[in-house]
């Protein structure tokens, strides 16, 4: 018995591997992708880069600009970051198993914040360009609805999974409502979700460079604009900010959790 | 002496056919201290929490203090539950605040919605909370992050929390169940003699049948969600022991022949 359930898991493995290599070549033929061809561009590849994309004495000149997108994007990541996370709180609240106020309205917060995360912020850079046209507005609401979607989900679960005990105990004691999230959920999540928020502006910033490129605002754009000129030297120049900036915010975000957790 | 609690005919069906609780019946007198042992899954944290309704019952009757609880209104319920303690196994406590913070959260029931949501407590409540502490021997961790205490201190600062709301009846859900024995006597210890003294009646629920005849007036026995033995803890013979658990029985890892004894 014991045997057959090892050879069984064998079989499932290797079925596994197979289909994985079957679907790999499948793809490859259908996009015409040579593998080897492919691997061989990359020396290529390094060697144009560090012929053409490095910052030059003159790029520097553009510092001031580049730094004046890179405090905008950064500032509409932060933004849209905080104010998600305001609208999550709520939402995860009512949509918590341990909290909600019933179930049917439970299930109804979690449907919307469910469809929120599920398009892309891209997706909804691309919807909103619509409404908005190309501004820093539309990279604004993008952001804030994908960060609210996925903030929605992540703090639902950690009050979940924080909070259940105390809150019963509450209950028990005859505790009102506001009095229980005030006084047991809220002390008990809030170090994780401040972590979370901390995450998502991490990646809202990630994401609002390639969001500036759809909307024509912000760092994203600054890069496509010197990138489409041929201006190599500026738009690696920017590349350097945007790696820097995202490092330091990162930094930043571990100390803050180190200290709160 | 009258009954403080009664139950009459209780019932708890969880989906379709799987019956947690069957027609269970029993009164608890105003002062006892009565424990309901049973297996595990036999229906007691079930039946615990029916009585402050954190679990509604299907059917049947629960009088306290002559209210009618199964037909209360939520904030009526909120009333009966500030005169109902209860304690938990795993402590339940916000571990990210002070002892003290999570001891007052037994006033909570009594405060207004503001009050509560800014934590408003009177210097007279701090005071009352400091000295249930100290009676429970937690005076020097009164300013200490709940995280910090050991599983015992941790449950100690549960009692503290039931108590503050001077409760006529406490609920505890396997209270000892984590700790180890050393803790669970002083547990013991103080849950018989701060209620004693202070006159409150206590329903346990324990894994422990030596722990419950030595502290409890009275146990309950449970078995698949019906009472099978009921009455004084010194009467409760082998037998009895073996309808509680069923076969099994045999191989309890006690003597309770020893326990008589001593």
């Amino acid at each position: 018995m014991q045997a057959d359930i090892f050879a069984k898991k064998k079989r499932n493995t290797l079925a596994f591997l197979l289909l994985l290599g079957a679907v790999t070549i499948l793809a490859m033929i259908i996009t015409e992708y040579n593998a080897l061809k492919g691997f061989a561009s990359i020396p290529k590849a390094i060697q144009w880069g560090m012929a053409n994309f490095y910052p030059t004495a003159e790029s520097l000149e553009k510092l001031p600009v580049i730094l004046e997108k890179l405090q905008e994007t950064l500032l509409v990541s932060i933004a849209a970051t905080t104010a998600a996370a305001v609208f999550a709180l709520l939402f995860s609240i009512f949509g918590s198993n341990t909290t909600r106020v019933n179930a049917f309205f439970g299930a109804i917060t979690r449907g919307i914040a469910t469809v929120f995360r599920n398009i892309d912020v891209a997706a909804w850079a691309l919807i909103l360009l619509f409404s908005f046209g190309q501004s820093a507005l539309t990279g604004y609401f993008a952001l804030f609805f994908g960060s609210f979607g996925f903030l929605t989900r992540a703090f639902t679960e950690t009050i979940d999974e924080v909070s259940g005990g105390s809150v019963e105990a509450l209950k028990a004691t005859g505790a009102g409502y506001f009095s229980i999230i005030f006084q047991s959920v809220i002390p008990s999540s809030i170090p994780q979700l401040i972590s979370w928020i901390l995450f998502m502006i991490e990646t809202n910033i990630r994401s609002a460079t390639l969001i500036g490129l759809l909307t024509g605002s912000g760092i994203g754009f600054t890069f496509n604009l010197y990138y489409k000129s041929l201006a190599y030297d500026t738009a690696s120049l920017v590349v350097v900010v945007i790696i820097a900036a995202i490092l330091l915010i990162e930094y930043a975000s571990n100390y803050v959790r180190k200290v709160i957790l | 002496m009258t009954a403080l609690l009664e139950v009459n005919h209780l019932t708890k069906q969880f989906g379709k056919d799987s019956k947690a609780l069957t027609d269970v019946s029993f009164s608890v007198q105003e002062g006892e201290f009565v424990s309901i042992i049973g297996p595990s899954g036999a229906g007691k944290s079930t039946l615990l929490r029916c009585l402050n309704r954190m679990i509604d019952a299907t059917g049947g009757e629960i009088r306290f203090q002559d209210l009618h609880v199964m037909d209360l209104k939520k904030k009526e319920l909120k009333q009966v539950r500030t005169k109902i303690g209860m304690i938990f196994q795993h402590y339940n406590l916000v571990n990210r605040l002070s002892v003290i913070e999570n001891t007052l959260h037994g006033i909570l029931g009594t405060k207004s919605t503001l009050a509560g949501v800014i934590g408003y407590y009177s210097k007279e409540e701090k005071q009352q909370a400091a000295q249930i502490l100290n009676v429970l021997g937690l005076n020097e961790m009164i300013y200490k992050r709940a995280d910090q205490l050991s599983g015992g201190q941790k449950q100690r600062v549960g009692i503290a929390r039931a108590l503050i709301q001077n409760p006529r009846m406490l609920l505890c859900d396997e209270p000892i169940a984590s700790l180890d024995p050393n803790s669970a006597k002083v547990i013991m210890d103080y849950l018989k003699k701060v209620t004693a003294t202070m006159g409150i009646t206590v329903i346990v629920n324990l894994h422990q049948v030596d722990v419950a005849i030595k502290y409890s007036d009275r146990i309950i026995g449970i078995n698949k969600g019906q009472v099978v033995y009921n009455g004084s803890a010194k009467g409760l013979t082998s037998e009895d022991i073996q309808r509680i658990y069923g076969s099994e029985a045999e191989d309890l890892i006690f003597d309770i022949g020893g326990i008589h004894a001593g």
